[in-house]
């Protein structure tokens, strides 16, 4: 029992609304701001709930944003004590997981969908080119800062150094070679399964 | 064939490169149910990252796009909020087929991974709390963490010809991330307080490059 309820449904959708719409750079980037909602500032989710959620859609084929899915679902099963205590954590985890969904992607994806026609039209205009060349070293660090704190959730590198190394060697691999990122998912699972890491 | 008074000279290959006309038989989608499983296929191979395969299915195989084009809608799904590839399949639907295609290449974006990584979450409930299955989750997560760590460093090079240059890239970028990671500012307060900055700087560098050669010499 986390003491979501029905009744947070409107506040879990005002939160995916207001990040859909800073999400640039990708959902992933407003991973920091979830974290602290869901976690820190409400307790709907746990710590290890929290990263497992990400770490399961990102395993799952198609673009990560399905981890707020995730996260959706797990904060309203989470609430009614499981998938065995009846009907009632289930409505409530299809509730969030909608919600959640639908709060994300709408706002983002209209938005996108009018910017980029307007875009198309004006893209010899200063200002375009300007938010284009100042958002890329923004976007850049968000995507290292958001790999970061999902790690530093474990623990630092003194508490977890092989999971800090796991996070390192994949780094290095994704940015040096073009190996096909499933065999890191699946080197990271069977490592983690070993108890390796 | 050839007349001797007009000889190719560099200038011509220009405007024929500019002017060449688009070869009329473009492979395009055929309908918005192609659109929808062409997209569909494509989100289901994207382990990790559906960028990749994005790519080749669509610019390499079908030929929908030119890599000029792809670039191109690529810069602006990644500076739009929201999900890059999400945005990327919208806007690609909207050229082919209007606001009827953007739908239909959302759907076929989001419907049949939604399955899957429900089944799995679902499927994984009952033995979640098994040490190997904990154990696997938290050794991925390690991983994933990399995936995108390692995607921002390799996006790196594309700072090299900002408008804003080297120095500036790499204090913004300092600063986000330490905004971020250290300090755990919100992200809202981050955009304004150094994203807001940095639109006026690259604006006026802008500005200047375009106006400046003149005055510089």
């Amino acid at each position: 029992m986390n003491g979501f309820g029905y009744g947070n449904l409107l506040d879990l959708l005002g939160c995916f609304v207001t990040l859909s719409l800073l999400s640039v750079g990708g959902a992933i980037t407003t991973v920091p701001e979830m974290h602290r909602y869901l976690v820190a500032q409400n307790p709907w989710l746990t710590d290890s709930q929290f990263s497992a959620s990400i770490a399961l859609a990102q395993a799952a084929p198609g673009p990560n944003v399905l981890f707020v899915a995730v996260l959706g679902w797990n904060v309203g099963m989470a609430s009614g004590g499981g998938p065995a205590n009846g009907p009632l954590p289930w409505a409530l985890a299809s509730a969030a997981m909608a919600v959640s969904m639908v709060g994300i992607i709408i706002p983002s994806t209209t938005l996108t969908f009018f910017a980029a026609r307007w875009g198309q039209r004006n893209r010899e205009r200063a200002e375009v080119r300007a938010f284009k060349q100042s958002m890329a070293p923004v976007v850049i660090a968000l995507l290292v800062a958001t790999g970061w704190l999902l790690t530093a959730s474990h623990g630092n590198l003194q508490q977890a150094p092989l999971l800090w190394m796991l996070t390192i060697a994949s780094a290095l691999l994704v940015w040096k070679t073009r190996i096909h990122l499933l065999w890191l998912i699946g080197a990271g699972a069977l490592m983690g399964a070993l108890g390796l890491v | 064939m050839f007349s001797a008074d007009r000889m190719p000279t560099s200038e011509d290959s220009l405007v024929s490169i500019e002017t060449e006309p688009t070869p009329p038989n473009l492979p395009r989608p055929a309908s918005l149910t192609a659109l929808f499983w062409a997209i569909s296929g494509i989100a289901l191979q994207g382990f990790g990252g559906v960028l990749a395969v994005v790519q080749r299915e669509l610019v390499e195989k079908k030929q929908w796009l030119t890599t000029e084009e792809f670039v191109e809608d690529w810069a602006v799904s990644q500076i739009m909020p929201g999900p890059n590839v999400v945005n990327l399949a919208l806007i690609i639907g909207d050229r082919y087929f209007g606001w009827r295609g953007a739908l239909v290449a959302l759907a076929g974006m989001l419907t049949f991974p939604l399955f899957v990584v429900m089944a799995l979450t679902i499927g994984l409930a009952g033995i979640g709390h098994l040490p190997a299955v904990q154990g696997a989750l938290r050794g991925m997560g390690a991983v994933s963490a990399g995936l995108i760590a390692g995607t921002g460093i390799r996006l790196v090079p594309a700072l090299r010809s900002n408008a804003m240059g080297t120095l500036a890239c790499t204090l913004i970028a300092g600063l986000v991330f330490i905004a971020i990671a250290f300090l755990r500012v919100p992200l809202a307060w981050t955009l304004l307080g150094i994203g807001l900055p940095a639109f006026f700087w690259a604006l006026h560098r802008i500005r200047t490059l375009s106006t400046g050669p003149k005055e510089l010499v």
